[in-house]
C-alpha cells in the first residue's frame, strides 16, 4: 500500500515537473515571436530619434544616444535653412504635414457616407425580404474580392471627365463606393443575426422602414459599427493604390507622400527622417488599434469562423 | 372586441403549400387555439391573420371588415411573439408605449393606459429596467402588457410559453385564463402543447400539414376526435388504437381483434356510427384511452376484456401499465395505491361508451 | 405614395447597388472589352481578339510577374498558416498576459503597406541594416544584400508580407480553436489523449473552415500585393520582384499600353474569380443547409 502511495506520489511530481518544462518552452517560443513583432517598431523609434552620425556608426538595435526629435520636424514640416534672407523652406522636399490633413479630409466623409450606408443596406436585406435579396448581396459579397486593378483604367477616366480626377474628392467618391462592399457585408452579418420578431413586433406597433431602422436597430448597432468604422479608417487611411492612380502632387493622401519621401533623395539619404515619416504615416491607425482593437478583432474573426 | 373570419385561405412558399384551404369562423370573446406540430402551418396562419404575410387567396375579415391589404399597424391587432421580442434599447415603459406613441396618441392617454396595464400585470416595478435585466418570465409579462395597451380588437399569441421552464409555464397559462375571463378579448392562440391548447381554449382548431383537421370545443375534441390525427395528438398517454375488423351479423356489429381468429369480439352496438351501413369485413382502428380502462365494471356498457401485464411506469400518483392484448401493446393508468403483477393474465372493463372507431386506411371516423 | 412605401427597401438600396452595378461590375467589363482592342493611350473599341493575350504571354516580364506571384503566394500563404496556427494553439494554453502578447502578434496589421515596406526597407539595407547588425555582434562575414539582389528580393517581400499579416492569420485560429466546445476535449481526454494527439487528431481536423477562410483571405492579399512591393523593392532590382499588379499600373499608366493592361488586370481578375467563386458557393451551401 505504502508503495503504491510513493509511485503516485513519484508521478505526480514528475508529470508537475513536465508541465512547468513545458511552460517555460512555451514561454521562450512565444517571447521569440514576441520579439520578431515588435523588433521593427523599435528599429522604426530608434532610427527616428538617432542623428545620421548615429546611425552611420551604430547598427540597428542600438540605442540612440539622446531623444532627437529633429527628424520627425524635419518628416512633419520640411527642412529649413537659414538662409541670409532668413529662414527659407528647402526645394524639393517632401514633409507630410498637408498631406496628413489631405487624408483626413478623405478618411472622415468616406468612413461616415459608406457606413451609414452599409447599415442601411444591411438593414434593408436582412429585415425587408424582397425578389432578388440573395443575389444582389451576392454581387455586394463577391465586390470585396475584386482585384481593383480591374476598374482603376475606367475609374481613372471617369474621374477626369467628372473633372474630379488629382482631388480629395475624387478619392472620397472612390474610397466610398469600394468601401460600399465591405460595410454592406459587415452590417448584413450582423443584422442577419438579429431576431426578426422584433421588426415583426415593431410594425405591428406601427413603425415603418426608418422608424425601425433608426429607433429600434441603430441603438443596438454599436459592435457592428465599431468594426466597420474601424475597417474603412485602417484601409482608407492605409490606401496607396487609389491615391497614387488617382491623385499626385498636393492632392495626394499620406501614404503616397510616404512613399515620395521615401523615394526622393535630394541630397543623402536621411533615414532617421524616412522613419519619423513612417511612423507619423502609421501613428493613426495605430492607435486605433491599440483602443479599440479587441472590438475590432472580435467582429471580424466571428464571422470568419462561422463562415 | 371582434369577430374574426377567416375564408378560404391558402398559402405556397415557393412550390411548398403551408395553408389549404383554410376556413375559421371566431365569435367575440372566443379563445380559439390553433394546435398543432411543427411545421402544421399554425405559426404562419397566425401572421397571415397579424398581415407580417399576405396568402395567395382567400379573405381575412375582422368585424366583417375585409383585412387582407391592410398593413399590420392598421388591422387593430397585437400579437405576443414567442420569444417576447422586446426593443433591447429600450426601457419597459417605453416598450409598452412605444406602438401608442406611433400612433400618436395623447400623453394623458398614454400615461392611463400604461398605468391600468402595468397595474393589471403587476410590472410596475419593472418599468425603468431593460429587456434584458428581466426574468423570462417578466419578459413575458411585459409582452402581453405592450399588447394589452394597445386595447386591440384581436389579441394573437404565438407560442408566448415555450420559453419558460415547465413551473413558470403552467402558472402563465393561469394568469393568460385569468385575464381572458376578466377582459373577454377575442383570442387566436398558438401552441404545440395540447395540454395548454386543453385548458385555454374554448375552441381548438387542430392542425396537421395546412389542413385543419377539426375545429371543436375541447371537449368534443376529446370525446370525439374526427380522425387518428386528433385522437392521437390529444390526450397524454395517448389514445390506444388496436388493430382489426367489424363483422356485421345478425346479431350486431363485433370488433374483431386482428391476430385473435375471432375469439373474443367486442360488440360495438352501442357506438353512435356516423354512417349506419357497410361495415362487414371492414379494417379499423378501435380507439380507447388508457384512463377508459377500468379495473372493475362501472357502467352498464362496460365490457371485460383479458390481457396479459408487461410492463409498469409508476409516476406518483398514476402509474401506466403496459398490456399485451394479442401482441398488440395497450397502455393503460391507474392509480398508483393499487398492486399489479407484471407478466400475469389480467381483467379490465373497456368503458365501450367512450370508445372511437376509425377507418383503417382513411384514419377517419366511423 | 403607397407605391414608395411598399418598396422602400428597394429604393434604400438602389443607390448602393448602381454604383455596384457601374463601378465595380461595368468596369470590369469595360476593362475586359478593352482587353481585346489594340488601346495604347487611348481606348479603341475596335475588337482585335486575344492579340493582347497573347503578347501578354510571350513577355519575359509578365512571366517574371507571374512566378514572382506564385512563389510568393506559396510561401507567404505556408509561413502565415503555420506562424499562425502555432501562435494560436501556444496561446491558447490559458497563458497570463495574453492580451498583450495578442496586441503585439497583431499590430502589424493596422499598419498600411507603404509603413511596413518603408520598415522593412530599412532593417534590410544591404550595408546599415541588419547585416550591419550581425557583423556588429561578431559575425563578421555576415551579409545580407537580399534586397539589391535579382532573385532573391521577392523573398524581401515574403518576410515583410508574413511580418505583418500572420498575427491575423493567429487571430481567426485562436478564435476557432476558442469556438470548440469543451465538452469535446474533455471526452478526448478521458480517452486518454495527450495534448498533442488532442491538437493534431481533433482540434485541427475541425479547423477545416478556418482553414479555407484563411487560404482565401491570403491568397487574395497575395494577388492584390501592390502597395508592399511599391514600398521595399519598387518591383527591382530591375523587374525582379515585378508582380502582376505592378506589371499592370505601369503599362496602364506609365507606358501607354492601356489593351495591354486591361489584358493582364482580366488574367488577375479570373484568378481571384476561379478561387472565390468555389469558396463562396460552398460557404453558402453550408449556410443555406444550417438554416
Amino acid at each position: 500500500m505504502g508503495k503504491d502511495n510513493l509511485k503516485l506520489i513519484e508521478l505526480e511530481k514528475s508529470s508537475k515537473k513536465k508541465k512547468t518544462i513545458y511552460r517555460w518552452i512555451l514561454f521562450v517560443i512565444l517571447g521569440i515571436f514576441a520579439i520578431f513583432y515588435i523588433a521593427p517598431l523599435y528599429v522604426m523609434i530608434a532610427t527616428s530619434l538617432k542623428t545620421m552620425e548615429e546611425i552611420r556608426i551604430g547598427n540597428l538595435f542600438s540605442l540612440p544616444g539622446g531623444l532627437n526629435f529633429d527628424s520627425w520636424v524635419i518628416a512633419w514640416q520640411g527642412q529649413t535653412t537659414n538662409t541670409t534672407s532668413g529662414l527659407k523652406m528647402d526645394a524639393g522636399n517632401v514633409f507630410l504635414k498637408n498631406y496628413f490633413w489631405n487624408s483626413t479630409k478623405m478618411v472622415v466623409p468616406a468612413v461616415l457616407i459608406s457606413t451609414i450606408f452599409g447599415a442601411l443596406n444591411g438593414y434593408a436585406l436582412t429585415k425587408w425580404r424582397f425578389k432578388y435579396d440573395n443575389i444582389i448581396f451576392l454581387l455586394f459579397l463577391f465586390g470585396t474580392f475584386i482585384p481593383y486593378q480591374a476598374i482603376l483604367l475606367p475609374m481613372a477616366r471617369t474621374l477626369g471627365v467628372l473633372g474630379l480626377s488629382n482631388s480629395i474628392t475624387g478619392l472620397v467618391v472612390v474610397h466610398v463606393i469600394y468601401g460600399l462592399c465591405f460595410t454592406t457585408l459587415f452590417c448584413r452579418n450582423y443584422y442577419i443575426s438579429i431576431s426578426d420578431e422584433i421588426v415583426r413586433a415593431a410594425r405591428i406597433d406601427g413603425a415603418g422602414f426608418f422608424a425601425i431602422f433608426f429607433k429600434i436597430l441603430l441603438p443596438i448597432s454599436a459592435p457592428i459599427l465599431v468594426v466597420t468604422v474601424i475597417w474603412q479608417f485602417t484601409q482608407i487611411w492605409n490606401d496607396f493604390l487609389f491615391g497614387a492612380t488617382f491623385s499626385f502632387g498636393e492632392a495626394a493622401p499620406i501614404q503616397v507622400a510616404l512613399n515620395n519621401m521615401v523615394l526622393t533623395s535630394t541630397s543623402v539619404k536621411r533615414y532617421n527622417v524616412d522613419m519619423a515619416a513612417a511612423i507619423i504615416a502609421g501613428f493613426p491607425t495605430l492607435i486605433v488599434y491599440v483602443l479599440a482593437g479587441k472590438y475590432f478583432i472580435r467582429g471580424l474573426t466571428a464571422g470568419s469562423v462561422k463562415g | 372586441m371582434a369577430t374574426l373570419k377567416i375564408k378560404d385561405i391558402n398559402k405556397n412558399f415557393g412550390k411548398t403549400e403551408v395553408l389549404k384551404g383554410i376556413n375559421l369562423d371566431i365569435s367575440e370573446g372566443n379563445f380559439l387555439v390553433l394546435l398543432g406540430p411543427s411545421g402544421c402551418g399554425k405559426s404562419t396562419l397566425l401572421n397571415t391573420i397579424a398581415g407580417l404575410e399576405t396568402s395567395n387567396s382567400g379573405d381575412i375579415l375582422i368585424d366583417n371588415h375585409r383585412v387582407n391589404d391592410m398593413e399590420p399597424s392598421d388591422r387593430d391587432i397585437a400579437l405576443v411573439f414567442q420569444s417576447y421580442a422586446l426593443y433591447p434599447a429600450m426601457t419597459v415603459k417605453k416598450n409598452v408605449t412605444f406602438g401608442l406613441e406611433q400612433r400618436k396618441i395623447s400623453k394623458e392617454k398614454i400615461e392611463e393606459s400604461l398605468k391600468n396595464v402595468a397595474n393589471l400585470l403587476q410590472i410596475n416595478e419593472l418599468l425603468d429596467r431593460k429587456p434584458s435585466q428581466l426574468s423570462g418570465g417578466q419578459r413575458q409579462r411585459v409582452a402581453m402588457g405592450r399588447a394589452l395597451v394597445r386595447d386591440p380588437k384581436i389579441f394573437l399569441f404565438d407560442e408566448p410559453l415555450s420559453n419558460l421552464d415547465a413551473k413558470l409555464r403552467v402558472e402563465m397559462r393561469r394568469e393568460i385564463k385569468k385575464l381572458h375571463q376578466k377582459l373577454k378579448t377575442t383570442v387566436v392562440y398558438v401552441t404545440h402543447d395540447q395540454t395548454e391548447a386543453m385548458s385555454l381554449g374554448t375552441k381548438i382548431a387542430i392542425m396537421n400539414h395546412g389542413v385543419i383537421q377539426q375545429c371543436d370545443t375541447p371537449k368534443i375534441i376529446y370525446k370525439k376526435p374526427q380522425n387518428v390525427f386528433v385522437a392521437d395528438f390529444i390526450g397524454s398517454p395517448s389514445m390506444n388504437l388496436i388493430n382489426g375488423i367489424l363483422n356485421k351479423n345478425s346479431s350486431g356489429v363485433n370488433f374483431e381483434c386482428v391476430n385473435s381468429k375471432g375469439a373474443n369480439q367486442i360488440p360495438v352496438d352501442s357506438y353512435n356510427f356516423i354512417n349506419k351501413d357497410s361495415h362487414n369485413s371492414r379494417e379499423v382502428l378501435f380507439g380507447i384511452r388508457p384512463e377508459h380502462m377500468y379495473l372493475s365494471k362501472n357502467n352498464k356498457n362496460d365490457y371485460q376484456i383479458e390481457l396479459k401485464t408487461i410492463l409498469s411506469e409508476y409516476i406518483g400518483h398514476e402509474q401506466i401499465i403496459t398490456f399485451n392484448y394479442y401482441h398488440q401493446e395497450l397502455v393503460g393508468k391507474f392509480s398508483s395505491s393499487i398492486d399489479i403483477a407484471m407478466e400475469k393474465d389480467f381483467n379490465l372493463f373497456f368503458d365501450l361508451d367512450q370508445i372511437s372507431i376509425f377507418d383503417k386506411k382513411t384514419g377517419e371516423r366511423l | 405614395m403607397y407605391w414608395i412605401k411598399k418598396n422602400l427597401p428597394k429604393i434604400v438600396i438602389s443607390p448602393s447597388f448602381a454604383l455596384l452595378a457601374w463601378f465595380v461590375y461595368g468596369f470590369i467589363l469595360w476593362t475586359a472589352y478593352i482587353s481585346f482592342t489594340k488601346s495604347k493611350i487611348l481606348p479603341k473599341y475596335d475588337l482585335w481578339g486575344v492579340g493582347q493575350y497573347v503578347r501578354l504571354w510571350s513577355m519575359d516580364r509578365w512571366h517574371t510577374s507571374v512566378s514572382n506571384l506564385f512563389i510568393y503566394t506559396v510561401l507567404f500563404l505556408s509561413l502565415c498558416i503555420i506562424i499562425g496556427v502555432i501562435l494560436a494553439i501556444l496561446l491558447d494554453q490559458k497563458i497570463r498576459g495574453e492580451g498583450v502578447l495578442r496586441t503585439i502578434y497583431l499590430y502589424p496589421m493596422a499598419l498600411s503597406f507603404i509603413v511596413t515596406g518603408t520598415a522593412w526597407k530599412w532593417i534590410m539595407n544591404p550595408t546599415m541594416g541588419i547585416e550591419k547588425f550581425f557583423i556588429d555582434i561578431g559575425f563578421v562575414n555576415f551579409t545580407f544584400d537580399w534586397l539589391v539582389t535579382s532573385g532573391m528580393s521577392i523573398y524581401c517581400v515574403v518576410i515583410a508580407g508574413v511580418w505583418q499579416s500572420s498575427g491575423f492569420i493567429m487571430a481567426i485560429f485562436l478564435a476557432g480553436l476558442r469556438s470548440i466546445d469543451d465538452e469535446i476535449i474533455k471526452a478526448a481526454k478521458i480517452d486518454g489523449a495527450g495534448i498533442f494527439s488532442i491538437y493534431t487528431k481533433i482540434v485541427l481536423p475541425m479547423m477545416r473552415p478556418v482553414f479555407m477562410s484563411a487560404v482565401v483571405i491570403l491568397v487574395h492579399l497575395s494577388i492584390k500585393s501592390y502597395d508592399l512591393i511599391i514600398a521595399l523593392t519598387a518591383g527591382g532590382p530591375g523587374t525582379s520582384s515585378d508582380m502582376p499588379a505592378i506589371f499592370m499600373t505601369q503599362y496602364a499608366f506609365n507606358r501607354s499600353e492601356v489593351a495591354l493592361a486591361s489584358s493582364s488586370a482580366m488574367m488577375m481578375f479570373l484568378t481571384v474569380t476561379a478561387i472565390v467563386v468555389p469558396y463562396l458557393y460552398s460557404e453558402l451551401r453550408r449556410e443555406d443547409g444550417k438554416r
